[in-house]
């Protein structure tokens, strides 16, 4: 293992000791349990979002913390979702007397913690809706499994949701918001590398120098397929294809593309996913309104790409496009 | 009856039990899941261990509450959740007593497996904890109904958790980590099941004493 930290076991708390020195206007970062707020917690009269997960995708959550996205993000260990006691506090830090708003991505362990925290935040008379993300279309679904991973789509909810909060609007339509973004949007990740856990200490999977794995996790979880790697529009011909036909998306659709580096890929070659995702969406008569391209759910140092296409009307651009300002995203300010 | 002591000395005799199997639990785990549950539940249970005496002094409900907010605290992955509920629940069915009937054990265990049961969102046959609890729950309602001793009903109660816990193998999961794999999830036994078999192994080993 090659990789710029102290120790292992100490990687998440001194991420965070960096965040709370590099963005004070920002954000205000408590260690013990770990969250993160932003500066001016609790907005009064404003719906809290409050969103976390493993470390190891940033600049999710944190990075989203501020004004106009996300009001508190929780950080676990690497890859490990955060307990209930973390949510819980962060959640009561940025009541601001509105309702909590969590959004969490379908993992098992998420799931349930979060649904503890909201629990035990309903307990002390505060209000909690939760949105699950669960957008990857690489994990078939079933009715006798867990369902659908969340991955890129969680961007997205926090953008737009964090807008909706921030435009004043009530807990139960903010979290009918973030819903109908999570339905609205599709994704698919692929790798090349794998990643390494830094108390692990060993990559998470194994895979050959000639080798790529469609439809990966953001944990380096299984995909769909092990094949060996062909010409980038290939690759995000097939990974298109299985995004377009899941919604489906149709002629006419307006949509944001989200071209997502995986941690270890340069921008370079994102652009080059980006390009051919777009002659596909104009010959299929999608119409691209926006588009982020760059790191911004992550899988450590993994190299590989994720694609999220999100169908939007008028008012879902509208939030997407109001003000926000946080360490990783941040216009209109 | 199951006096204050005998529960303390049961959640110390579990935590060395975990500790001594943990490899075994992290192995199950690294079959099906994340290799990590031996160790997560080690860690739980040191927490709880170096928390204990805080309210040792307390009645039961608020000593199993107290157990339940630190495995939710320091457990982590799915394990947290399911086994801080299960801890949570069982105090909140005793309540403030000091003593425990046969019957108190009867409604505490059932309040666990109810707990596990919602939280988890598993039902029997899913290969998870709920496939050991379920038959021990069940075995030991049955024999302290039919007026059988405590420690006799614990000892069927165990072995009906170890039969549940054998029934898991064959299985294909269908909640949980596990449940990613599918059909490669068979022929694997579930950790979960075991580490609440153990739990209820642990607990009969330590109320063995006449009156329990």
């Amino acid at each position: 293992m090659k990789k710029l930290i102290n120790k292992p076991e100490d990687v998440v708390k001194e991420e965070l000791e960096g965040i709370a020195l590099a963005h004070p206007d920002l954000v205000k970062v408590h260690i013990s349990p770990h969250y993160i707020v932003r500066a001016d917690a609790p907005v009064k009269g404003k719906v809290a979002l409050v969103s976390g997960g493993g470390s190891g995708h940033e600049p999710l959550h944190g990075g989203y913390v501020g004004m106009g996205m996300l009001d508190a993000a929780c950080p676990g260990e690497v890859f490990t979702s955060p307990t209930p006691d973390q949510i819980y506090e962060a959640t009561k830090a940025v009541s601001g007397g509105a309702g909590v708003l969590h959004i969490v991505k379908n993992y098992s362990g998420d799931v349930m913690n979060f649904e503890m925290a909201a629990e035990m935040a309903q307990s002390e008379g505060i209000e909690v809706a939760t949105v699950i993300t669960n957008d990857d279309v690489a994990v078939e679904d079933s009715l006798y499994t867990q369902g659908r991973r969340g991955v890129g789509v969680t961007v997205f909810v926090e953008k737009i949701a964090g807008a909706a909060a921030e435009a004043g609007l009530p807990l139960a339509k903010v979290a009918e918001i973030a819903k109908r973004v999570n339905e609205n949007g599709r994704s698919m990740g692929m790798a090349l590398t794998s990643c390494t856990v830094p108390v692990a200490g060993k990559p998470t999977f194994d895979i050959g120098d000639d080798e790529m794995e469609i439809g990966i996790g953001i944990h380096g979880e299984p995909g769909r397929t092990r094949m060996k790697i062909k010409p980038a529009d290939e690759i995000v011909d097939m990974m298109a294809e299985a995004i377009l036909e899941d919604l489906p998306f149709k002629s006419g659709d307006r949509v944001i593309a989200m071209v997502n580096g995986m941690g270890g890929t340069p921008l370079i070659e994102l652009y080059i996913v980006y390009r051919r995702l777009a002659q596909i969406c104009e010959a299929k008569g999608i119409k691209i309104e926006r588009n982020l391209i760059g790191n911004y759910i992550t899988s450590l140092e993994m190299a590989g790409t994720s694609i999220t296409l999100l169908r939007v009307d008028d008012e879902l651009l509208k939030f997407w496009d109001a003000p926000v300002k946080t360490a990783a995203l941040r216009w209109g300010v | 009856m199951v006096t204050k002591a005998d529960v303390l000395n049961w959640l110390k005799h579990y935590a060395n039990v975990i500790d001594e199997q943990k490899e075994y639990l992290t192995q199950l785990d690294a079959a099906i899941g994340d290799a990590d549950h031996g160790i997560n539940m080690q860690r739980g249970f040191e927490a709880v261990m170096a928390q204990l005496p805080t309210v040792e002094d307390k009645d039961i409900g608020t000593i199993l509450k107290k157990v339940g907010m630190v495995l939710v605290s320091t457990v982590g992955g799915a394990g947290g959740p399911l086994y801080g509920t299960l801890f949570m629940r069982m105090g909140m069915a005793v309540g403030n007593k000091e003593a425990l009937s046969p019957e108190d054990v009867v409604k505490m265990f059932q309040a666990a497996l109810e707990g596990v049961k919602q939280r988890g969102k598993a039902e029997p046959g899913d290969k998870t904890m709920v496939d050991a609890l379920t038959p021990a729950v069940e075995a030991l309602r049955k024999a302290v109904e039919a007026g059988e001793d405590l420690h006799t009903a614990m000892e069927k109660a165990t072995a009906a958790a170890e039969e549940g816990v054998k029934a898991t193998i064959p299985l294909v999961a269908r909640r949980g980590r596990a449940s990613y794999l599918g059909e490669r999830s068979a022929g694997h036994q579930d950790p979960g099941a075991t580490s609440s078999y153990l739990l209820f192994k642990s607990a009969t080993e330590v109320w063995n004493h006449a009156d329990a």
